[in-house]
């Protein structure tokens, strides 16, 4: 028996809610149904920040609070979780930490930014990882600011989330977790009628029964990409299935060759487990969206959204990645690049789920680097992304695989670089002009507004030729400006 | 730092030092913000019944409009009214400059991609949205002029007439000149991406009075324009303006048009309207900084000194004028920026395009003309083969070399020293060497360092918005209301100001409670734009608060014994005679004795005259100075990019405020850097703006913000000009300084190849570093 309505919550009480339509936002719901006019709409987009809040959930037996963009966040996406906003934070009429050090630093000048900015610092404040500037820079690199320059936004961060979290939200960790365990019914949820829902099923098989009635629905998991139909497009997306809620499907396993993703594992979530396979993928993760972004997005909602700009498809193609799909009671599994069939289509049916991506570990013999240039560092998205695998002979590539991303109308790969590296010597002086020779047969890239085609075949020569130098023992410290490999630490989680 | 004579010191001599101003004191609304209390006027509790305007445009970037189709929108579930040229019963037109070339909706021609031809009113802001998609709007489309070189070919009228500064015989000069360097060089425009859009709220009153809330720096012109759209008495018409989420220009000229139409539906409904843009909208439908692009020629001595100079600089102003004669004007104030051009011959062309017409935008021209002139000194140095920063010291203004080439002479010129104080302490001379070792043994990377100063000229060059007034009232208890015409986007205005009040009446800063802007209250003003708010509002609310001061001053003496003179205002307390009463009570025994309470205070910047037809006069009461240094890597394989490190030393005089000032100089270097490394705007041949959105367009975050970022506020400088306590202006300067990032690529990207200038244009996107390594290496 499904639960007909939505529930979270709030302010300390238990908020029900059964009439809303499948694709109401957090943010309008914030705005215009409770009248909490502190969380500000900047974008639209998910790209500025200024409508961050912060949701609580119990992850590994304690409560933790996540940032997410409220104006790409569907209402029911927060069915289970508590939802704080800027208003929530001050006890009485003591300002929180976060919120001093933002005043006692100057961190604030125009304010309009500066919810945001409180919010994501509060769930910096409630984390458990250490305040250093890196990570600070990162944790708000989604929350846009034109005024202060920073400089003092980030102090305030180090000022004030330096130690364990000692304010009211720590008091009542352990009461707000029991409560949140408490709503965690295991119920399928569906509100709305058969027309215009709002449905998160609460395992496979009810999923995969959801669909089969609703091959026409639109499956959403992290909702920043499908955020943007609704906000943007003013699409009206009739009837929505959340992924969210099925038991299981977000579980990231170590398996006897790799890793195996889960299609509503977050990037976030993800992180780890793919920087252990290789630094540069830590990198990577760390610059796909932001940190609301990606607490949010899946990888599996990378790959299914078939985007020819996704960054997560060109490293896991040259990783040799397998995914598996599922519609009612059939699976099937295939590699990753067939999934791509052409621009804006993929090989997937109505009512077909994309269920875990298996990303094998690499071997003695391989060389992997990846690269993105994009026009700014953080939450950019890529002009061009480059994933390449070598494996190697001691200086010989006894094989290449090669992966781009923004090169081509899906994420492909080079096959005539691959063949011209193969059986090349890693110091033979003509190569890298055989590579771009060859690149310029693999690939035709459009002009747009991140970057010229000129500029991306390019570009896409250079990051062959920099993997190259590389390979050939250059360290990093030489060749790159940013994502350093000898300085890696490990990727924001 | 040097000895040198303080004016401020000197100051304090004479008077007790100061308590209130020259302190950090937070921004006045700093504890509402970080707890969402602020209000912005999307947040303020709409009345009953209020309405929501979206406008509707056509796909068209310039053509005649030959149907407007509005029946599906007309039909639309939600909608109330429908908003076209033919509702407007005033004067269809928001010009700032009245040149009657902006409508508020299209008169019969789209004149660029996005332009307004229709708005819908209705119940709700998402059927607006959705309804206003619904309109069919067919255009007999022509070719659109988009780029400057296009606008150049085209051969049409420019928007305004060109016009130039000359100092002897240019031409002569570099004919018989022995070196001469010469280029071009490209300068991007810049979204002001301000975090809160375009928003006006519109309340009508009785009789066709209009309320509208506004987020602008120019209420007055808002109230102006919207009675002359509704076709009413000024009198009728009160804008108001609290807060704004930033305006950095954009919400000088740009904030009108919305202000009218919601004033327009308001009128047309009798309905409470308001009219929020969309991001997209909003970035498409409003103007930017103006792109550049500058050639010029310069005769050069073999010492670097640079004898004469021509320079064209050609600006695309898009579809009207706007505010670009001001804007162009500046760029060419700024054109020699801290340098003595001798000979000199600076041209402005305003060019006309088939886009969103460009407006104000921190800094108003001054930039594009200091990146002009620096890329003439990074030039200079790569031909002469002499340190930049050598080239830079020895065109600097001096003594006997001390004219502008508008005929302003350069006063107090404190750059000679500031400069000096930078290059050792950012250790210039040092890190020079280290960088040639490192880019001599590093294929891939390459460095570079820059030193670049700063000289800003402070004042309106349009001399009549150099006034400002403020209205200042004491309460029985003692509690002050300000009012001024200043408006609040982040700068820090209102707490400066209040600063300045307190500190007049002895009390604390809470005493002193700051009020929204409003025409209702103090009339006529200018916008808060040109750096100058704090400098004019300022010295009206010390001049108000001192009127009334006087008063009390003299009742004191009265009441109390001793000269009106003698009477202190301290701590909260006035000190009369023998007497010391807190500063309430006084306040009530003087209304009881019917003492006026309440004063205005008006101030008109002195010394300062423009001859523009002549191109001569003292149009700046002084300048603003800074220096920057930044360290730069490149990766020459990618183009890629990083800021290692930026030191700052910059003048604000005696700073009012030295957190909020810090504030505005680190904000303004990152807003400038992004303008000049990241931040792209990209019109398709269609003259459709393909950024308008913070997806496709990149100001900076965190992360590009060196870690090692090194601000200090240069001590001693003062101001020699009767500034309000002796502070400088800091709005718009800082934003120049990091043109020291844009000459430390150039300067990376020069060491590939000695001798040869880099075709760098801004902004330096991985993209074009790259283009300038392919073209350099070739």
């Amino acid at each position: 028996m499904a639960r007909k309505n939505l529930q979270f919550i709030r302010k300390g009480r238990v908020v029900e809610v059964a009439d809303v339509g499948p694709t109401t936002t957090l943010l309008d719901h914030l705005r215009l149904a409770e009248g909490s006019v502190g969380t500000k709409e900047g974008c639209n987009e998910g790209d500025c920040g200024a409508c961050t809040v912060a949701l609580g959930r119990v992850r590994g037996g304690r409560l933790a609070y996540e940032p997410v963009n409220a104006c790409i966040q569907l209402l029911g996406m927060v069915d289970g979780a508590e939802v704080v906003t800027v208003e929530d934070l001050a006890d009485g009429g003591t300002l929180h930490p976060v919120q001093r050090a933002m005043v006692d630093l100057h961190g604030s000048q125009c304010g309009f930014c500066t919810p945001g900015f409180v919010m994501s610092l509060f769930t910096l404040y409630q984390s458990d990882r250490a305040a250093d500037r890196e990570t600070v820079c990162d944790w708000i690199a989604g929350n846009l600011c034109r005024c202060t320059g920073y400089r003092p936004i980030v102090e305030a961060a180090l000022a004030s989330c330096a130690g364990a979290p000692a304010d009211g939200f720590a008091a009542r960790a352990t009461e707000i977790a029991a409560r949140l365990t408490a709503l965690a019914d295991g119920a399928d949820v569906f509100v709305g009628d058969a027309t215009r829902f709002f449905a998160a099923p609460s395992s496979l098989d009810a999923l995969c029964r959801l669909l089969a009635e609703h091959p026409d629905a639109t499956i959403v998991a992290g909702a920043t990409d499908v955020g943007l139909w609704v906000t943007k497009q003013l699409r009206d997306l009739p009837k929505i299935v959340w992924l969210g809620r099925v038991a299981g499907l977000d579980a990231i396993e170590e398996t006897e060759t790799g890793i195996r993703i889960g299609a509503t594992a977050t990037y976030d979530a993800a992180a780890a487990a793919v920087a252990a396979i290789d630094p540069d993928l830590g990198t990577l993760w760390r610059r796909i969206g932001s940190k609301q972004v990606r607490v949010s997005g899946t990888v599996g909602g990378n790959i299914a959204n078939g985007s020819p700009i996704g960054d997560t498809p060109p490293a896991l193609i040259a990783l040799g990645a397998t995914l598996e799909l599922r519609r009612g009671e059939m699976v099937r599994r295939f590699p990753l690049e067939d999934f791509f069939l052409a621009y804006g289509r993929q090989d997937r049916a109505p009512g077909e789920v994309v269920v875990a991506i298996e990303v094998p570990r690499l071997g003695p013999a391989d060389l992997f680097r990846c690269y993105k240039i994009s026009k700014r560092f953080d939450q950019d998205i890529s002009a061009v992304m480059a994933a390449i695998r070598l494996t190697l002979d001691g200086d010989r590539i006894a094989s290449a695989c090669v992966a781009f991303g923004g090169m081509a109308g899906v994420p492909k790969r080079a096959t005539a670089a691959e063949a011209v590296l193969a059986g090349a010597h890693l110091d033979d002086p003509a190569l890298p002009r055989a590579v771009r020779v060859a690149l310029a047969g693999d690939f035709q890239p459009l002009d747009d507004m991140r970057a010229s085609a000129a500029y991306r075949l390019d570009v896409a020569g250079s990051l062959v030729e920099k993997a190259l130098i590389e390979a050939a023992g250059t360290p990093t410290s030489a060749t790159r400006v940013f994502g350093l490999r000898e300085a890696a630490v490990a990727p924001a989680a | 730092m040097r000895p040198l004579p303080d004016p401020v010191d000197e100051a304090a001599a004479a008077t007790p030092p100061l308590k209130v101003a020259r302190r950090p004191a937070p921004h006045d609304s700093a504890a509402k913000h970080v707890a969402g209390a602020a209000l912005y006027i999307d947040d303020v509790r709409e009345p009953a019944g209020t309405l929501h305007v979206v406008p509707g445009y056509a796909k068209a970037a310039r053509g005649k409009i030959l149907s407007v189709d509005l029946a599906a929108v007309r039909a639309a579930p939600g909608v109330v009214a429908l908003l076209t040229k033919d509702d407007v019963p005033g004067l269809n037109d928001v010009s700032p400059a009245h040149s009657h070339d902006e409508p508020v909706l299209a008169d019969g021609v789209i004149r660029f991609h996005g332009q307004p031809v229709f708005a819908v009113v209705a119940e709700t802001r998402e059927a607006a949205r959705r309804a206003a998609r619904l309109g069919v709007i067919e255009v007999a489309e022509e070719t659109p002029v988009v780029t400057i070189d296009e606008a150049l070919a085209s051969g049409r009228d420019d928007v305004l007439p060109p016009y130039q500064f000359v100092r002897g015989d240019v031409e002569a000069d570099l004919a018989a000149a022995p070196a001469v360097v010469e280029g071009s060089i490209r300068i991007g425009g810049q979204e002001h991406f301000y975090l809160e859009g375009q928003v006006a709220l519109a309340t009508p009153g009785e009789g066709g009075e209009i309320t509208v809330l506004t987020s602008t720096q120019h209420p007055t012109e808002v109230q102006h324009l919207v009675a002359q759209v509704l076709g009413l008495p000024a009198a009728y018409v009160v804008a108001e303006v609290r807060r704004m989420g930033g305006g950095f220009g954009g919400k000088e000229s740009q904030a009108t048009q919305w202000a009218a139409l919601a004033a327009l539906a308001a009128h047309v409904t009798g309905r409470p309207a308001k009219l929020r843009l969309d991001r997209d909208d909003d970035m498409m439908m409003t103007g930017k900084r103006h792109d550049f692009r500058i050639d010029w020629r310069a005769a050069v001595e073999p010492d670097g000194r640079l004898t004469a100079i021509a320079m064209d600089q050609y600006a695309r102003c898009g579809h009207s004028r706007d505010l670009s004669l001001g804007i162009c004007d500046r760029a060419m104030f700024h054109a020699d920026n801290a340098y003595f051009l001798p000979v000199v011959r600076i041209a402005s062309r305003r060019l006309r395009t088939d886009t969103v017409s460009n407006t104000a935008f921190r800094g108003f021209g001054g930039p594009q003309g200091v990146v002009g002139i620096e890329r003439v000194m990074d030039a200079i140095a790569i031909a002469t083969g002499r340190d930049p920063l050598d080239v830079r010291l020895a065109n600097l203004y001096g003594a006997g070399r001390d004219v502008t080439p508008y005929g302003q002479t350069v006063e107090h010129n404190i750059l000679p020293e500031l400069i000096a104080e930078l290059e050792v302490t950012s250790d210039y001379r040092a890190r020079v060497a280290a960088i040639d070792a490192f880019n001599a043994g590093s294929r891939i990377l390459k460095k570079g360092i820059a030193l670049t100063p700063v000289k800003f000229g402070i004042s309106f060059t349009l001399i009549h918005l150099n006034q400002a007034g403020a209205l200042v009232h004491v309460y029985l208890d003692g509690s002050i209301h300000l009012n001024h015409g200043g408006t609040e986007m982040g700068q820090g205005l209102f707490v400066k100001v209040a600063q300045v009040v307190a500190e007049v009446f002895g009390v604390a800063l809470d005493q002193v409670r700051v009020t929204a802007t409003t025409t209702a209250k103090v009339p006529n003003t200018a916008p808060t734009a040109a750096s100058s708010g704090t400098d004019l509002n300022g010295m009206a609310a010390k001049i108000a608060a001192e009127t009334i001061r006087g008063r009390l001053a003299a009742f004191a003496a009265e009441t109390w014994g001793g000269d009106p003179e003698a009477v202190r205002f301290e701590d909260g307390h006035v000190v009369a005679g023998n007497e010391r009463r807190p500063f309430g009570e006084v306040a009530r025994l003087a209304n009881l004795a019917r003492v006026s309470l309440s004063s205005s205070g008006f101030y008109a910047t002195p010394k300062i005259h423009w001859d523009r037809a002549n191109a001569t006069g003292r149009p700046f009461l002084y300048f603003a100075y800074g220096a920057a240094c930044s360290e730069v890597t490149i990766d020459t394989l990618t183009g890629e990019m990083r800021v290692d490190r930026v030191d700052v030393l910059h003048d604000c005089g005696a700073s009012l405020n030295p957190a909020i000032d810090i504030g505005q100089i680190e904000g303004g270097f990152v807003q400038g850097m992004g303008w000049l490394t990241a931040e792209e705007l990209v019109f398709d041949k269609a003259g459709r703006l393909r950024t308008h959105a913070p997806s496709t367009y990149k100001i900076p975050t965190a992360t590009d913000v060196p870690a090692d970022f090194r601000v200090a506020l240069y001590e001693g400088g003062g101001n020699p000009e009767d500034t309000i306590f002796k502070s400088k202006a800091v709005g718009e300067p800082p934003l120049m300084l990091p043109v020291s990032v844009f000459s430390a690529i150039t300067r990376a990207l020069a060491s590939l190849k000695p001798g040869v200038v880099p075709p760098l244009d801004a902004p330096a996107t991985p993209e074009a570093i790259r283009r300038a390594v392919l073209a350099m290496t070739a």
